[in-house]
């Protein structure tokens, strides 16, 4: 039924957990204290408050660096990512990509800055126009942002499909969104983001629609062309069994503030945060025994990021929590290790 | 409890659909068994036939249908004989339940949710609405729903609330079996947990049956006492947990489990090659020959189900234990 059969020899060699070293000399991508808050309106137009997405987030990402960003749904992090595409504007704060602050670029140079980052959306198929043949999907980027002629643009739509194992490129290209199975629309996403040689890759829950068999095929190869492309990527997920095969280091986010950073196999053994630890608890792995036990889950919901809940974020579900301290103090991050930062009161005497 | 007899039985069950392009054999000869009290899992890929089969055992079929056929025994009466509205009267809602995909989104945006949880009590029990609403509010207490929250309209509930309002729904009757549909695929980690842990607790508390549909392998070992596999419309093992996830016995069982990415352990995740057949056509012989790795000549001729160990596998490299049927 599918012509298009993907070719799987080099993803099948044995993988190893991830360890990348980090080049501390090359910052690629700073973020600093950034807020982007939504503002409310009553009827329309008087004024009723704001919506803290992201409130007070800073990290570098160095060059050919793998992260990840963990957290829940509603706790900023696509807010994040997309005000790192510069398709949000920062309310406070900066997004510095290779020394300039994205928020200053003019048109030209934000459209430079565009091509030097791929972005991988989490529904393959809401990300591609279904009018458009697979071939007019990919040969768009380089029509917006390159001079190349038509038969430079094809070799470089079959190197690109080659290298996300989408082949044979011929039956591929005329095809249809639709036609393509889930796994094979992200590669086309893939091969998209790819297309203008990024530096940077932002991949947002880029398997969390796709079936589980499929899931680590895909994650190998955004790793593979990671490490063979020197990429910076940030995946952004909300599903930690699947960062430890990708990422070197983990933000967890909790509504709108970075919680924890870490090395991930740091943060995986030794959590440094409450809400870490949940997360943590509330992943599950293939155990018969599982379904004997209940799990220790703290109780509630995330809080409004309109009205959030003064002092750490977190305390109203902290097991935890120290009263007249956590309720009332906006907790510093605390170094617990080298490069493993967590914002929470408990490491006060360190 | 303590009968013999399972309480819901399913022989030889086929939904297959007519589209324009042919015959869709999305359930296709399914068998399996469920006890009292008992939470079986059934696993499989996207467009394996898992929510088709669930429709095909509470009977809320599409009007595309060109065969449905088979036997369906609820506490040893079969109720595939029964007429639609038969069906409807004494068995849907009333002994079985249902949690649908996307549940939460399920719910009617202009109905306050206590009211909605209390409709089948009305319907199917006819019993006066401050009776009903007292019975939501003891079922909104189990699920872990402010009762507060009653009076409030869908859209005013987060996610996983609207979730546990579904599942309250599904349990109001207090049915013996209760079927979920992938209950906390769009849910978050810790949301998600908090689900498992409420259907536990209605387990233990209520005796509750579950058939649970997933395709999230992780999770689904909290709550399996069984795990049925289901590949391209059949069902290919049925195991117990325990056996299960220690080692499963169909190379299809075997491939997805080493797919899980796994947050413990140093495991590395694997892939299965290729791609589930189409149910248009499917293969001939065992219908996960072409990914199999232990393929051999046999596979062209259909297996049948061996049992091994009280487990049941439809595979040939299991041959030369006991078949069944």
């Amino acid at each position: 039924m599918s012509a298009a059969q993907v070719d799987h020899t080099d993803l099948k060699k044995p993988g190893k957990l991830v360890e990348m070293e980090a080049s501390q000399d090359n910052v690629l991508l700073s973020i600093q204290d950034l807020q982007v808050w939504f503002e409310l309106r009553r009827f329309g137009f008087s004024h009723a408050g704001y919506v803290h997405a992201v409130d007070g987030v800073s990290f570098d990402l160095h060059d050919g660096e793998a992260i990840a960003v963990v957290g829940e749904s509603g706790c900023g992090k696509s807010t994040l990512m997309k005000t790192i595409l510069a398709l949000y504007r920062p309310t406070r704060g900066k997004v510095i990509f290779e020394g300039r602050n994205i928020s200053e670029m003019r048109r030209e140079d934000l459209r430079a800055y565009r091509a030097k980052v791929g972005y991988i959306q989490q529904d393959p198929y809401g990300a591609m126009a279904p009018f458009m043949t697979i071939e007019q999907v990919l040969e768009e980027p380089l029509l917006i942002n390159t001079h190349a002629s038509r038969r430079e643009r094809m070799e470089r739509i079959e190197q690109v499909l080659t290298e996300v194992k989408l082949t044979p490129v011929g039956e591929v290209l005329p095809k249809f969104p639709h036609m393509l199975s889930g796994g094979q629309q992200q590669r086309v996403i893939i091969a998209r983001a790819m297309m203008l040689n990024p530096k940077l890759i932002v991949a947002d829950e880029p398997v969390s629609m796709l079936d589980a068999s499929v899931r680590v095929e895909i994650l190998k190869l955004l790793r593979g062309l990671q490490e063979s492309h020197h990429l910076a990527v940030i995946y952004v997920t909300h599903d930690l069994s699947t960062v430890r095969y990708f990422s070197r280091r983990i933000f967890v986010m909790y509504a709108g503030n970075v919680v924890e950073k870490a090395l991930t196999q740091d943060l995986l053994l030794r959590p440094g945060h409450p809400y870490t630890e949940a997360l943590l608890a509330g992943t599950s792995d293939p155990d018969a025994n599982n379904a004997k036990t209940y799990k220790e889950i703290p109780p509630g919901e995330p809080p409004s990021l309109i009205t959030p809940p003064a002092g750490c974020r977190f305390h109203p579900r902290c097991p935890y929590m120290i009263k007249d301290l956590c309720d009332v103090e906006v907790p510093p991050e605390f170094k617990l290790e080298s490069e493993h930062l967590a914002a929470c009161w408990l490491h006060r005497e360190r | 409890m303590g009968t013999d007899q399972p309480l819901l039985r399913i022989e030889d069950l086929v939904l297959h659909f007519k589209t324009t392009r042919g015959r869709v054999r999305a359930v296709d000869g399914v068998n399996f068994d469920l006890n009292f009290n008992e939470a079986v899992v059934v696993l499989g890929e996207s467009g394996c036939g898992k929510t088709s089969l669930a429709r095909a055992i509470l009977r809320l079929l599409p009007r595309n249908v060109q065969e449905y056929s088979g036997r369906v025994f609820l506490n040893g009466k079969d109720v595939m004989v029964y007429k639609d509205e038969e069906f409807r009267r004494s068995v849907r809602w009333q002994q079985m339940s249902f949690v649908p995909q996307a549940a939460m989104n399920s719910l009617n945006p202009v109905l306050k949710v206590g009211e909605q949880v209390a409709e089948p009590l009305m319907i199917h029990r006819g019993i006066s609405r401050d009776e009903a609403m007292q019975q939501a509010r003891r079922m909104f207490q189990l699920v872990g729903v402010p009762e507060g929250f009653l009076q409030r309209y869908a859209f005013e509930l987060s996610g996983g609330m609207r979730q546990r309002t579904a599942i309250a729904m599904a349990l109001v009757t207090t049915p013996e079996l209760i079927i979920l549909d992938e209950p906390t695929s769009a849910l978050d980690v810790l949301t998600q947990a908090n689900i498992f842990n409420v259907l536990k607790r209605i387990k233990e508390n209520m005796e509750t049956s579950y058939i649970l549909i997933t395709h999230d392998i992780a999770t689904s070992s909290e709550l399996a006492d069984k795990v049925a596999v289901m590949y391209a419309g059949q069902i290919v093992e049925v195991s117990d947990a325990q056996s299960f996830f220690h080692m499963p016995l169909h190379p299809y069982s075997q491939k997805l489990l080493s797919s899980v990415p796994r947050l413990r352990g140093d495991q590395e995740p694997d892939f299965i090659v290729g791609q589930p057949p189409s149910l248009l056509a499917p293969p001939t012989g065992c219908r996960f020959k072409a990914r199999c790795p232990f393929r051999f000549e046999q596979c062209d001729q259909e297996p049948p189900t061996f049992v091994k160990e009280g487990r049941l596998v439809k595979c040939w490299l299991h041959a030369g234990t006991r078949s069944e049927g």
